[in-house]
């Protein structure tokens, strides 16, 4: 090799690396990593387009390691410039820890309601730390084309409801509804949190009990149980033992009827079903006609930013590109199921992600009445409130005496309420 | 004329590796275990409580209305093992030690392959043949005309606990029947001679004569079953989750300490309460040794040949 080759390689070298020193890479923590592919082919190289000299790095970890892996990395230092935020105590404990930094400023913060932005914040509101990213809604997935061969047509009121069930019951073709308790969490998630906003009457009824003014034996709260004991007759055989995998199989495998759902199921139950069946989706039924639906949109997933970030800078411009209406539309179709919490309407291909998130104009949006601060103290009220629903299907204990346990375990350690 | 022995420096010496090893992997967690009971949190501050904890683990309703119920269930469990497990070992052993069955060891490995299967696989697997929808239980019975008899067990609180202990019964007959089998391998063939000499054959040749020579062995797995039930965690968790369903009907000490240390969903681990409820379990396990050696294994008699 002659002296001038190497001196010609040595200052490209120089060179390249001088260009590339003013490239800024930004390092993502997250938990999804089952959107490792989406990232990396469809929202990394939209954002490094239109924003040249940051370069962005998706490195997620898996979802039950997610928290402590995130946690010592705060504390040593290694931890990435941009945090997946879990919704309200975890993230607000890296907040008071001074791990995540302050977002409130950030200019996108207006494209979010206060509904939206409520997971991620002191509990004054005062400061915001993480940009919404997205929202599951419940409510509930049927089977299109066992509905059309009964003659039956989607529930608005609870009468309605009923009937149907009976109907598809009296049929006996299909299993009326796909819910087992084993699980405990489908019970409390997919059934009392799902039909409950309506009888609560959503954010009304979340913030007066958080506020104390309503406690859990209110007619209001106690309400839900007694429909879900109802459920009971409607449920498949061995519904005890029924896990929450088996009810997805039912259900895609066109053995029941009606599927108690989240939206995040749309992403998985499209490609298992294959066409072989149609899907539809209904909110949760009301009491008369007429009257208020309020679903349960619940707050999910956000980005913030580590206070400890060298590119704070750079990490700022992806935050606002994150809390735009251009990743909204984005990240929404990519992920069926995944609602955009920004306030600018979206644009979404898939016709059952279309009908969730149509019941967002429709009805009044709440989140899960357990998760802010009430689940902070022993015992955990949703963990209870896991167990409760549960028992109330299977008979265990009466929807009365759930809701008294409840009240007396919340009371027993927060304030508001005793 | 006293000399003195000179001080045998290798006896410590191979002892340490062994010793250190244990000190820093046992002995120091348990103590650090013990330790931690004694502390809580004042305000995000680490604070000496001295026995609080344990006034609230046993004082405080909604904690020892958890804790008995974990400590019913685990007797239960404990109960279900030494009323099937071991008479069933013990059969199994008095069977294939007969010298006329044959393929003994065939029996033998097929028996004991469970028990060397992971409980996550175990708990799976039964957990599907169980199930009421994609489950094989219910055909088989369908078949012989009892699908009357099936129910959801693992779903209802009054079968769930009895269902999974006898998974676990299914999955470790293999150890008593082993060791026991290795016990009456050992008796020496003079004693069974000389007791068919006198007429004592059969049913009361092994009342008599072989039972009483296994009795230590007995006693042994039923010292190996209490400590490893009341330490038994992993069936539980894989088959009915943390939560133990339904309604705590399986809940046992062991996935009450995980709910309370490690936390769960949205319950946040607590470590203090969580080293309370180890510390009980430890103390409980400790008492039960204790009653076995001091009263039950000084009067077993053991016989020399």
């Amino acid at each position: 090799m002659t002296p001038t080759l190497r001196l010609a390689l040595l200052a490209s070298t120089v060179l390249a690396g001088a260009a590339a020193a003013q490239d800024v890479t930004l390092t993502i923590e997250s938990w999804r990593n089952d959107d490792l592919t989406i990232w990396q082919q469809q929202i990394i190289p939209a954002f490094e387009a239109a924003h040249p000299g940051i370069k962005v790095n998706f490195a997620p970890t898996a979802p039950a390691e997610y928290n402590a892996v995130l946690n010592s990395k705060l504390d040593a230092g290694s931890a990435g410039d941009l945090i997946t935020c879990r919704p309200f105590d975890a993230s607000l404990e890296l907040f008071s820890k001074g791990k995540l930094a302050d977002l409130t400023d950030l200019a996108a913060m207006a494209n979010f309601s206060d509904v939206a932005k409520s997971a991620w914040q002191t509990d004054d509101g005062a400061a915001t730390f993480c940009v919404p990213m997205a929202s599951v809604i419940h409510g509930f997935i049927y089977n299109k084309t066992a509905f059309d061969e009964l003659g039956l047509t989607p529930p608005a009121t609870l009468d309605e409801f009923y009937a149907v069930l009976d109907k598809i019951k009296e049929d006996g073709r299909y299993i009326p509804m796909a819910m087992g308790t084993a699980d405990q969490w489908e019970a409390a998630t997919m059934g009392y949190q799902n039909i409950g906003p309506t009888f609560w009457k959503g954010e009304e009824g979340r913030k007066a009990l958080i506020e104390g003014s309503q406690k859990l034996t209110d007619e209001a709260w106690v309400e839900p149980f007694r429909q879900l004991a109802r459920w009971k007759d409607y449920l498949g055989d061995g519904f005890e033992a029924q896990t929450y995998p088996d009810s997805q199989n039912l259900f895609t495998l066109g053995r029941a009827a009606i599927y108690p759902a989240g939206s995040w199921e749309i992403g998985v139950f499209t490609p298992q079903i294959e066409g072989a069946f149609e899907m539809g989706a209904f909110a949760p039924p009301v009491a008369a006609a007429g009257d208020t639906c309020y679903i349960s949109d619940h707050t999910d997933i956000a980005l913030g930013l580590n206070a400890a970030s060298p590119n704070a800078e750079a990490a700022r411009t992806f935050l606002e590109w994150v809390g735009s209406p251009d990743f909204a539309t984005l990240y929404a179709n990519a992920l069926p199921g995944f609602f955009s919490l920004n306030s600018a309407p979206v644009e979404m291909a898939d016709p059952l992600a279309q009908d969730f998130v149509g019941w967002r104009e429709t009805c009044e949006p709440t989140i899960r009445s357990t998760y802010q601060i009430l689940s902070r103290g022993t015992p955990n009220l949703e963990n209870e409130t896991w167990n409760a629903s549960a028992n109330v299907i299977t008979g265990a204990e009466t929807p009365e005496d759930a809701a008294a346990r409840l009240q007396e375990g919340l009371a027993s350690w927060y304030q508001p309420q005793q | 004329m006293a000399q003195r022995k000179p001080f045998r420096w290798h006896v410590g010496v191979f002892l340490a590796p062994a010793l250190l090893v244990y000190t820093a992997i046992m002995i120091v967690p348990l103590i650090g275990t013990l330790n931690l009971s004694l502390f809580n949190l004042d305000q995000g501050n680490r604070v000496f409580v001295g026995l609080a904890n344990f006034a609230t683990l046993f004082g405080d309703p909604r904690w020892s209305g958890a804790f008995w119920n974990a400590l019913g269930n685990n007797a239960w469990f404990f109960l279900v093992h030494m009323l099937v497990q071991n008479p069933i070992g013990i059969l199994l052993a008095a069977l294939l030690s007969s010298p006329r069955l044959r393929m003994a060891a065939f029996y033998r490995t097929a028996i004991f392959i469970p028990t060397i299967l992971s409980f996550v696989v175990v708990g799976f697997v039964w957990k599907l043949i169980l199930s009421p929808i994609w489950g094989i239980a219910p055909g088989m019975l369908d078949a012989v005309g009892l699908k009357s008899l099936f129910a959801p067990w693992l779903g209802r609180e009054g079968s769930a606990l009895t269902t999974l202990a006898l998974v676990s019964v299914w999955q470790f007959v293999g150890i008593p029947m082993m060791l026991i089998y290795a016990a009456l391998l050992s008796i020496p063939d003079e004693v069974i001679e000389a007791a068919e000499m006198d007429g004592v054959t059969g049913w009361s040749q092994f009342r008599k004569i072989k039972l009483p020579l296994i009795l230590p062995a007995i006693g042994i797995i039923s010292i190996l079953t209490f400590v490893g039930n009341f330490n038994a965690f992993d069936l539980i968790y894989v088959s009915q989750g943390a939560l133990a369903g339904p309604n705590f009907a399986t809940d046992i000490l062991g996935t009450f300490l995980y709910r309370t240390f490690f936390g769960f969903q949205l319950q946040l681990g607590d470590p203090h309460m969580g080293a309370t409820i180890a510390t009980a379990m430890f103390g409980i396990i400790l008492v039960g040794v204790c009653i076995y050696l001091f009263t039950i294994q000084t009067r077993l008699r053991r016989y020399q040949f």
